[in-house]
């Protein structure tokens, strides 16, 4: 029955030493409704679902499902009361193939015996119910695309007779044409009366699913209702703490003349002939759909993929394809990968902000440590990264402050020709305005920036120009003002 | 004070393989006070236990820049006696006898030979993990049967003895443990502390500033903790893996001079099993074999931990089969420590009793 609590959160506490994380959080899920739960990183949203799954034990609080309490000791609890996550990162084994992932977990028939054809029915009606009713059992995770994965984990959820489904930013690796996909299917979750919790920091998506919204802040309930009752300024609001009043602040900046040209670079299989020119002190964004090769393409300019043709040119001078020439000529990278790539997790803030510039405080070879870390500390309060110490291992800070200490690399790296690949994932709203505002503060010192994003809000507010790229190729360049949501849309598909 | 910060504060510290030392010693001395000689922690045994564990430490420390690079040695065992084999025949076949004219050119071409060796080790271990990115367990495995195969075909398949004459006399007192203080270069500092330590010392020392004080050092990090953003970083990620094996050969080299210089003889074979005393040097000291941890210090203590377990067990006369058991107990346990202190220990710590009687 719609309307029917089947999962009751009551005044849940956690602490991790010193720092509360959750100071006496309730929660309420109904059969058959999407419940938004809503905050700013750090605000305990995932401390919660880590609760829910069975990862962290509460160190106060009750938690009940129907009728009966629930006290989840670990993931195979959570299956067997009928509770199941979808997680920001994929959960799935690659290598194995679809049935096998969808009773991974599974306690099987007959004393530990798999048998999957008595099994192959349930397999076929869960893939069916999440639109993939063409893809074979026997098919190998690995070679899907993102979307049929995150599909797959959905048909997992079901095969495990889950009644509450918990979401934890199911669209971030998402193209938009397969979020509408998800939204169907969870549509039709709803209409089975399974209830939902769905996290993401997407205001416009969460509204467009979401029945009831719960908003966190440091650890604590600050508002409730329905979705159709507030508007984005109310619930952005509760989410800081504080009014905010611009979600893209920007800096006024003119670009001046092109000075960087990339000419026909190629690459294999992305990009295809692309051709730009950047101007100083000008914010270059590139939009597209994931899988259109915007990722490849800067990562041919910075020397990381390899160029098949075409030349990187600055101020007229070509510049060699290796990293190293591309970083001596002012270029700088923000992966969009942060947690593998983009930072190296266990050495510390200092280390990782002075990595690809560690030649200036050497003399004769030796490192001045003390120097470093001065000018580490001073590059970290410009960019206000909340830190303990600045030896800290970059692992123990927030995603948006990670994020930070990646942009101050590339700032203590001197780059002029700043290239960052969805320098807002992940972080929350109040960091992303922060974001923006440097990115636009940058420019008006004259250093470029190119700027790749699904987020098409945040493009059309921050950009000067922005390029659309489909399948390698950059297919149209033009002013902001000149685009719309959904012109970009129009060519991003073609 | 409180029981639970203590221990944690011990977990915790930078010194745990120190204290874990010190309990060691401790604890055989005290035995052996009660149940044997008492010769335990003599001044004669304790130099021998520092020689022994001079001969594991030094190939040890390239070992911990090339796990703190997250990789892995498999071959340091052989090419070890690969070198001294290498050393051994220089000196059987030389022309010329200690005290002739000539013979430093021998001994110069001698060790020059083994370090050459050492490093062409290392270098092809690097070379073929950089260009072939074969993972390096499996490329050091094959090295590892390689230079077992090519030390016997030097070694002709048998043991290689020099000539006592032809070998200089420096060479000979390198692991000198006896009373004799004439036969150890001590600069008048230190008292009969073996060279063989010395060496080692000095080395640990440049080890350390090179780890901590040079771009190529925070590389090695940097490498070992992501890879992928060193590049990103600008680091020129192959030369520095190959630098890493290629210096780690020289210390395998060292390794395999002091080995001669202890035995006397060059036997290839001898080497199989020493890569993985090194590597568990290494561990107990707390180096990650992910990469992206380890410190000098450790594995020095690492190295120490394994020769004062190794000669507790013998001066108590405790059977070498259980030496075996008790030695790998150690590094399991120790591992299981390590990961407490830097995974998180909070459940463990739970488990301790909350609040001890406070005087």
């Amino acid at each position: 029955m719609r309307g029917q609590p089947i999962l009751e959160v009551n005044r849940i506490c956690k602490a991790f030493g010193p720092t509360k994380a959750l100071r006496g959080v309730d929660l309420k899920v109904r059969a058959g409704e999407v419940l938004a739960l809503i905050g700013e990183n750090g605000a305990g949203k995932s401390t919660l679902l880590k609760i829910l799954s069975g990862a962290h034990r509460a160190d106060s609080g009750q938690m009940t499902i129907g009728d009966r309490p629930f006290r989840p000791a670990g993931p195979s609890d959570t299956r067997q009361s009928g509770v199941a996550m979808i997680y920001q990162e994929l959960n799935l084994a690659p290598e194995l193939s679809v049935e096998d992932n969808l009773l991974l977990g599974d306690r099987g028939h007959g004393g530990g015996l798999l048998i999957r054809k008595r099994q192959r029915p349930k397999v076929r009606e869960a893939l069916e119910t999440v639109g993939l009713g063409g893809l074979s059992p026997t098919a190998i995770v690995g070679e899907q695309s993102i979307a049929t994965q995150q599909m797959i984990e959905i048909a997992r959820a079901l095969v495990a007779e889950a009644r509450i489904i918990l979401l934890d930013e199911p669209t971030s690796s998402l193209p938009q044409k397969d979020v509408a996909r998800l939204f169907s299917i969870i549509n039709d979750l709803k209409e089975r009366q399974i209830g939902m919790v769905y996290i993401s920091h997407f205001l416009e998506e969460v509204r467009e699913v979401a029945d009831r919204y719960t908003v966190l802040r440091d650890g604590e309930n600050v508002g409730e209702g329905k979705m159709e009752d507030a508007d984005d300024d109310t619930i952005v609001s509760l989410m800081v703490g504080r009014d905010v009043k611009n979600l893209f602040p920007t800096v006024p900046h003119i670009p001046g003349e092109p000075w960087v040209r990339v000419q026909e670079l190629t690459g294999f299989p992305y990009p295809k002939k692309v051709n730009i020119e950047l101007r100083r002190g000008e914010i270059f964004g590139i939009a597209g759909l994931v899988g259109a090769g915007r990722t490849e393409l800067i990562r041919t300019v910075f020397g990381l993929d390899h160029s098949s043709a075409g030349s990187v040119s600055v101020n007229g001078k070509p510049i060699p394809s290796t990293i190293r020439e591309r970083i001596k000529a002012g270029f700088g990278f923000i992966s969009e990968d942060r947690k593998n790539e983009g930072l190296a997790q266990d050495l510390s803030i200092i280390d990782n902000l002075t990595l690809s510039r560690l030649g200036d405080y050497t003399t004769m070879g030796v490192l001045n440590l003390k120097r470093r870390k001065q000018a580490a500390e001073k590059l970290l309060k410009r960019v206000q990264v909340k830190c303990k110490a600045s030896d800290q291992a970059v692992s123990e800070l927030s995603g948006g402050n990670q994020q930070k200490v990646a942009i101050a690399r590339i700032l203590h790296q001197q780059a002029d020709i700043l290239l960052m690949d969805e320098p807002t994932k992940g972080i929350d709203v109040g960091t992303k305005a922060e974001v923006y505002q440097m990115l636009g503060e940058l420019a008006a010192t004259g250093k470029t920036i190119v700027f790749v994003s699904s987020y098409l809000p945040e493009l059309l507010a921050v950009c000067d120009r922005i390029g659309v790229m489909s399948r390698g190729e950059l297919r149209d360049v033009r002013d902001t003002v000149d685009w719309t949501e959904e012109e970009v849309m129009r060519v991003a598909i073609v | 004070m409180n029981f639970r910060r203590i221990l944690k504060a011990i977990f915790q510290s930078q010194l745990g393989p120190i204290f874990a030392l010190a309990f060691i010693l401790m604890l055989f001395a005290v035995a052996d006070q009660r149940w044997s000689s008492g010769n335990y922690l003599s001044p004669r045994n304790f130099r021998v236990m520092m020689n022994s564990a001079a001969l594991i430490a030094v190939p040890a420390l390239g070992m911990t820049m090339i796990i703190i690079a997250a990789g892995i040695d498999l071959s340091a065992g052989t090419a070890l006696t690969l070198c001294g084999t290498v050393l051994a025949t220089q000196f059987k076949y030389a022309a010329v006898a200690a005290g002739e004219p000539g013979f430093a050119w021998v001994v110069i071409q001698a060790v020059c030979l083994t370090l050459l060796t050492g490093c062409l080790c290392g270098l092809v271990n690097g070379g073929l993990i950089s260009l072939t990115k074969v993972v390096p367990f499996i490329v050091t495995l094959g090295t590892m049967t390689i230079f077992l195969g090519v030390g016997q075909i030097i070694s002709k398949e048998s043991t290689v003895y020099a000539d006592e004459k032809n070998i200089p006399e420096w060479l000979s007192d390198f692991c000198y443990t006896g009373s004799n203080s004439e036969r150890y270069l001590n600069f008048g500092i230190f008292p009969n502390v073996p060279n063989s330590v010395l060496l080692t010392l000095i080395l640990a020392f440049a080890v350390v500033l090179l780890l901590r004080y040079t771009v190529f050092g925070r590389n090695v990090f940097a490498i070992g903790s992501s890879e992928s953003t060193a590049r990103l970083c600008g680091v020129n990620v192959p030369f520095t893996i190959i630098a890493v094996y290629t210096l780690a050969g020289v210390f395998v080299a060292l390794g395999g001079l002091m080995y001669y210089a202890n035995v006397k003889n060059g036997n290839p074979s001898d080497g199989m099993g020493k890569e993985l005393e090194i590597i568990a040097a290494v561990v107990l000291g707390g180096g990650s074999l992910s990469g992206g941890r380890g410190s000098i210090l450790g594995t020095l203590m690492g190295a120490l931990i394994i020769t004062a377990i190794r000669s507790g067990c013998a001066q108590l006369s405790i059977l070498n089969t259980y030496t075996h058991i008790i030695i790998g107990g150690i590094i399991i346990v120790a591992v299981i420590v390590d990961q407490l202190r830097h995974g998180s220990p909070e459940w463990f710590f739970r488990l301790l009793p909350a609040k001890t009687v406070e005087n």
